[in-house]
């Protein structure tokens, strides 16, 4: 077994870098020039980690990580110390009711709920659920209106499972919530989660007869910016498209892509016209265009997007990032990383115009989620 | 008669270090085994079994040579002095 990980004292302006493979989660570190990263890990070694988070509200600098193991199945841990050490895999137990019918198979999104409310935290789950906490998360309860939604039994897993993999909030109104699930599409609670609708209106669904149902999108990543919330982008198992009103209308903007399949989005920290992607060839052929790694960056809000791959190999990389493996950091000027399922990190501390190797050789990546320490 | 949970390594840690866990009273099944050791140790039992109350995909669990899966499953009957081995399958990880 590798050497216990030892943690990072996380202290005020370093960027951390959370990154969940297959095979177990690796923490990075580095000051705010971003120049040189220490690595710590595997923590929880033969797991796989989807889902990782830093919940700073009020003070904290609490870790939370999932890890699945392919045989006992899926926790939710904590770190207070900077992954020195994690709580036990009980503290945080997140299970289907027996009476439902389900059984947890993978925990895919953790998100601290708003800053007025710091004990509140959602998770996303494969099969798709979300589930919530209202004591800073020792106990969990699935969101009834979204477990018992009479689509649920119409809903059908995409090749990673069924999962509910994006989770947005109003920031001024706690009760509206969107999230997304492959496949199955956008939903949206106005109600604090009793009820929910399907908000897909325009997106397309290639791998069905009807290409414009009520819902059964593959929806890959959805991503807003709290300075405009109402203002969404989504990446699609083909399309790519924003949503001006919390999702009730979608419209295409893959405008000048190589190709509008793909996994990845993120949303840049300080500007709400700026997003970042990284097109793939196609459902068929789940890798970078002409094996050229780019990241495609619009700073219009979609209207164009234009390639990143200075530093990024531009031949023979046949790479694939997936969902949740690309993200920012809330630096001036911003970082943004991402994994791929080759096991490398690549980072850019310059918004995206030129890029560097972080780490090579790890495990499968299968989220990546970056922050600057309070 | 006398029901013996063995466990693996893994699952050790969850059963104040033991290997192995003698159960009280006479379970009929294997699944009443499993029931009466979830009292004691619930995160054992979560380990094995889903909140269906299904054995996990990658999990098996053995009554003597044989796992249960080709017997009768968790309603697999227990009889004398026996031993339910748990052991993570070849197909996980």
């Amino acid at each position: 077994m590798p050497d216990t990980p030892i943690g990072h004292a996380l202290e005020a302006g370093d960027v951390l870098l959370m990154v969940g493979t297959t095979k177990g989660a690796f923490l990075l570190r580095a000051d705010g020039s971003r120049a040189r990263w220490e690595i710590d890990g595997p923590h929880f070694p033969g797991e796989e980690v989807y889902a990782l988070a830093l919940d700073q509200r009020a003070g904290r600098r609490t870790l939370w990580a999932a890890p699945g193991n392919p045989f006992f199945g899926t926790t939710l841990r904590k770190s207070e110390d900077g992954g020195a050490s994690w709580t036990d895999k009980e503290e945080h137990r997140v299970a289907f009711p027996e009476d439902s019918g389900l059984s947890l198979k993978r925990i895919w999104q953790i998100r601290p709920g708003p800053d007025g409310d710091p004990n509140r935290l959602l998770v996303g789950v494969e099969p798709s659920c979300l589930f919530e906490t209202e004591d800073g998360g020792d106990t969990w309860r699935p969101v009834r209106g979204f477990l018992e939604h009479e689509h649920r039994e119409s809903w059908t897993p995409g090749a990673g499972g069924m999962c509910l993999h994006t989770i947005l909030q109003d920031p001024e109104r706690t009760d509206r919530v969107v999230v997304a699930i492959s496949t199955g599409g956008v939903y949206r609670t106005e109600d604090g989660g009793r009820t929910w609708r399907a908000r897909n209106e325009g997106v397309r669904a290639e791998f069905l007869p009807d290409k414009h149902p009520e819902f059964g999108q593959c929806v890959h990543k959805v991503v807003h910016h709290p300075d405009r919330p109402e203002r969404l982008f989504l990446q699609n198992h083909w399309g790519l498209y924003r949503s001006d009103d919390w999702g009730d209308v979608w419209v295409d903007i893959a405008n000048g892509v190589p190709s509008d399949f793909g996994f990845g989005m993120a949303m840049h920290p300080n500007d709400p016209d700026t997003v970042y992607i990284v097109p793939m060839e196609s459902d068929q052929f789940r890798c970078c265009p002409e094996a050229k790694l780019r990241v495609y960056r619009t700073r219009d809000a979609g209207e164009s997007w234009e390639p990143l791959g200075r530093g990024l190999p531009q031949e023979g990389a046949y790479e694939t990032v997936l969902r949740d493996a690309l993200d920012t950091d809330a630096s001036d000027p911003a970082g943004v990383y991402f994994g791929t399922r080759s096991g490398s990190v690549y980072g850019s501390a310059s918004e995206g115009d030129s890029w560097t190797l972080i780490e090579g050789g790890l495990p499968p990546v299968v989220c990546v989620k970056a922050a600057v320490v309070a | 008669m006398t029901v013996t949970v063995v466990l693996p390594g893994a699952l050790r840690e969850l059963a104040d270090g033991r290997p192995s866990l003698a159960l009280d009273g006479a379970p009929a099944t294997v699944a009443d085994a499993l029931e009466a050791l979830r009292a004691g140790y619930p995160a054992v039992y979560r380990s094995i079994l889903t909140e269906t109350g299904d054995v996990r995909p990658h999990i098996n669990v053995f009554l003597g040579d044989t796992e249960i899966r080709r017997a009768d499953g968790l309603r697999t009957a227990l009889e004398g002095d026996v031993e339910i081995v748990i052991l993570p399958a070849v197909s996980g990880g």
